[in-house]
C-alpha cells in the first residue's frame, strides 16, 4: 500500500478535529474522501503532508512515516491546496524554477520538465507572464503542474475544484485522468462535491472527524438499499405510517416529502401509484447518489452541514489559521 | 544537513527575486532613508548645528539614516514570512523537502542582501551629504551590514513567527520600529541622553549598528565622543561588530527554534 494509515487522530485544544482514522490507499488508485466542511478532511490530509504534527495514531506514505521521515514523504509527494499557494509577484516559469529548486530536481532535467508539463495543463504560451494575471483555473492548472514537477508517487488534491466553472473542472479532471493511467500516479483528493468524489476508485466517506463508510462509490450507494422514491401526499404523516405498513420500508420525512426505498423503483412504481390509499401529490424515483449515501450514513445531507456549529467553529479555526479558501 | 544549505539559499533566491520585480519596493527603501535625511536634516540642521567638532547635524544623522533603512529592510523578512502565511506560499515552503530552520536562515540572508544593496544605494549619495566615501569605507561597511541586518531580520522573525494575522504584525513592528530608531542614537548622541535612555537603548542592536557606521565615516575621535559606553567602556568598532554578531546568533536561534515548533 502506498499510504497506511492507522488510527490517526488530531486535536486542536478541546476541539477533536479527526478522531481516530484508519484507512490504506493502493498505488495507482484515485482515493477520495468525501464529506462537509469541517469533517475533518483537510486536517487528515495536512496530517499526511507531514503540515501538522498527528495527536494520535501513525501513518506512512510511500513508505516513509510522517512523523519521523518528514524530508522523504515531502520527496514522495505533491499537492494541491485549496488555497493558491504559488507566488503572485513571479511569473509561471519562475514559480516553476523555483520549486525545482526547492525540491533538488537536476538542472538536465528541470527546464524539460517544467516545458513538457507547461505543455500538460495548456500553460507554455503564458510561462513568462505574472501569475496575477492568472484566472483561477489558469493558477490551479499551474498548482498541478508544479505539484508534479518532482515526480511524486501520490498527488493529494484539497478541494482541487472548489471555486472553479464546470468546464474547468471537467479539463482538469481530464488531465488528472490521464495522468493516471499514463504514470500510475496515486490521487488522493478530498472534496465536498459529489460529482467529483465519483471519480474515485475507493470512497471513504467523513463526518465528524470519523469513517463512516469506506467502499467504491458503486458499492456505497448499493449499501443505501435501492433506489429512492419521494412523494408528496395530502397528509404525509399518515402517507409515511401506511408505507411502512404496507412495505414494511423505513420512511424519512423532510421538506414536505416522504422518502423511502425500494429495490427496483422503476418497477414498483406503477403498483404503488395504483394501490395507494392516501390521495398523492407527487411522485418521484430515482438511483442512489452520495448525497443519499452521505444522508444514509449520517442522518444529513452534506449541504445541510453548514449549519452545524461544532464546523462552523471548526471553519473559524482554519480562517484564523490563515486557510481560508480563497480564489 | 544538505537540506539546510538548500533551504537558506533557494529561500533567499526568491526574497533577492521578489525585491528586484517589485519595482515599489526597490524604490521605496532607497526614497524612505533619503527622505529622512533631506527632511530632518534640512528642518533641524540650522537648529542644532555642529554635534561634535567638525561635524554638522546632516553627517551626524547620514549614518544613523543607513542604518534605519537597514532596520526596515531586515525587518521585511518578518513582513515576508507574515504575507506568505496570509497568501498561501508559506504553505508551498512548509511542504517541500527545506527544513524550517532553512527557511528561517534563507530569509534572513535574503535580507542581509538586499540590505547591502541598499546600503550600496545610500553610498551613492554620499557625497551631497559631504561625506568621504572610501574603499576602506565600504569594505569596513559590509561586516557590519551584514551583522546588523542579521540581528534585525532574527527579531523581524521572531515576531512574524508568533504574530498570526498581517494586521497584528504590521501594529506590533509599528510598535517597535520607533523606539528602536529613536533609541538607537539616529537622531540624537545616546551619550548625551537622560540616563534611563541610555540604559534601554543598550539594549538595542541598532544602537551598535548606528555607532559602528559613524565610527566608519566620521573616523574614531569624533565617534569616540559621540559613541556608545557600555559599564563605562566606550564600545570599540570590532567590539560592536561582535555584539552585534551575538544578538544575531541569539535571534536567530530563538526564531528558528520558534518556526520549528509552531508551523
Amino acid at each position: 500500500m502506498i499510504i497506511e494509515v492507522d488510527g490517526l487522530a488530531k486535536h486542536f485544544g478541546e476541539i477533536e478535529a479527526v478522531k481516530g482514522v484508519t484507512f490504506g490507499v493502493e498505488p495507482g488508485e484515485i482515493f477520495g474522501f468525501l464529506g462537509p466542511n469541517g469533517a475533518g478532511k483537510t486536517t487528515t490530509i495536512n496530517m499526511l503532508c507531514t503540515l501538522v504534527h498527528p495527536s494520535a495514531g501513525s501513518a506512512r506514505v510511500n513508505g516513509f512515516d510522517v512523523r519521523h521521515e518528514r524530508g522523504e514523504v515531502r520527496r514522495s509527494i505533491g499537492l494541491v491546496f485549496q488555497q493558491t499557494t504559488l507566488d503572485e509577484y513571479l511569473s509561471a516559469e519562475q514559480n516553476l524554477r523555483f520549486h525545482a529548486y526547492a525540491y533538488g530536481i537536476p538542472a538536465e532535467l528541470r527546464e524539460k520538465r517544467m516545458t513538457e508539463l507547461l505543455n500538460m495543463v495548456d500553460l507554455a504560451d503564458r510561462r513568462k507572464g505574472s501569475v496575477r494575471t492568472y484566472s483561477g483555473g489558469m493558477k490551479r492548472r499551474l498548482e498541478i503542474a508544479r505539484g508534479l514537477l518532482h515526480h511524486p508517487k501520490v498527488l493529494f488534491l484539497d478541494e482541487p475544484t472548489l471555486g472553479l466553472d464546470p468546464q474547468t473542472r471537467r479539463l482538469i479532471w481530464d488531465y488528472l485522468l490521464a495522468l493516471r493511467d499514463q504514470e500510475g500516479l496515486t490521487i488522493f483528493l478530498t472534496t465536498h462535491y459529489m460529482d467529483e468524489a465519483e471519480h474515485s476508485d475507493r470512497i471513504a466517506v467523513i463526518d465528524h472527524g470519523r469513517i463512516v463508510g469506506m467502499d467504491t462509490p458503486i458499492g456505497l450507494k448499493r449499501s443505501v438499499g435501492g433506489d429512492l422514491v419521494t412523494i408528496a401526499a395530502a397528509d404525509n404523516q399518515a402517507a409515511a405510517a401506511e408505507i411502512t405498513a404496507r412495505y414494511g420500508a423505513e420512511t424519512t420525512l423532510r421538506d414536505g416529502t416522504v422518502s423511502f426505498n425500494v429495490a427496483h423503483g422503476a418497477e414498483f412504481l406503477p403498483e404503488f401509484v395504483r394501490s395507494f390509499s392516501q390521495p398523492l401529490t407527487s411522485v418521484m424515483v430515482r438511483q442512489p447518489t452520495l448525497d443519499d449515501v452521505f444522508l444514509h450514513l449520517t442522518g444529513r445531507e452534506i449541504r445541510d452541514s453548514e449549519l452545524d456549529s461544532q464546523e462552523q467553529l471548526l471553519a473559524g479555526m482554519a480562517r484564523f489559521r490563515g486557510r481560508q479558501a480563497r480564489r | 544537513m544538505t537540506e539546510i544549505f538548500r533551504g537558506t539559499w533557494v529561500v533567499s533566491y526568491r526574497e533577492l527575486l521578489r525585491f528586484i520585480n517589485e519595482r515599489s519596493r526597490l524604490v521605496g527603501s532607497f526614497a524612505q532613508p533619503l527622505i529622512f535625511l533631506v527632511i530632518f536634516g534640512a528642518g533641524f540642521g540650522n537648529l542644532i548645528g555642529a554635534v561634535a567638532p567638525g561635524v554638522d547635524f546632516i553627517q551626524f544623522m547620514y549614518p544613523g539614516i543607513i542604518a534605519m533603512g537597514v532596520l526596515t529592510t531586515a525587518l521585511f523578512a518578518g513582513v515576508s514570512v507574515v504575507w506568505d502565511r496570509e497568501f498561501g506560499f508559506l504553505r508551498e515552503l512548509l511542504v517541500a523537502p527545506l527544513g524550517r530552520t532553512g527557511i528561517v536562515l534563507g530569509k534572513a540572508l535574503g535580507a542581509c542582501v538586499v540590505a547591502l544593496l541598499q546600503v550600496s544605494l545610500m553610498l551613492l549619495i554620499a557625497p551631497i551629504v559631504g561625506v568621504r566615501v572610501e574603499v576602506s569605507t565600504v569594505v569596513r561597511l559590509i561586516p557590519i551590514v551584514f551583522v546588523l541586518s542579521t540581528a534585525l531580520s532574527g527579531l523581524g522573525l521572531l515576531v512574524a513567527s508568533f504574530m498570526r494575522s498581517q494586521q497584528g504584525f504590521q501594529l506590533l513592528i509599528q510598535l517597535l520600529i520607533f523606539p528602536l530608531i529613536f533609541l538607537a542614537g539616529v537622531f540624537f548622541p545616546i551619550n548625551q541622553a537622560p540616563d534611563w535612555l541610555q540604559v534601554v537603548s543598550k539594549f538595542n542592536p541598532l544602537t551598535y549598528g548606528v555607532d559602528a557606521i559613524r565610527q566608519v565615516f566620521l573616523g574614531s575621535d569624533a565617534g569616540a565622543q559621540l559613541g556608545v559606553t557600555v559599564l563605562g567602556h566606550t564600545m570599540t568598532l570590532p567590539e560592536e561588530v561582535a555584539l552585534m554578531s551575538v544578538f544575531a546568533v541569539v535571534l536567530l536561534s530563538i526564531a528558528a527554534w520558534a518556526f520549528n515548533r509552531q508551523e
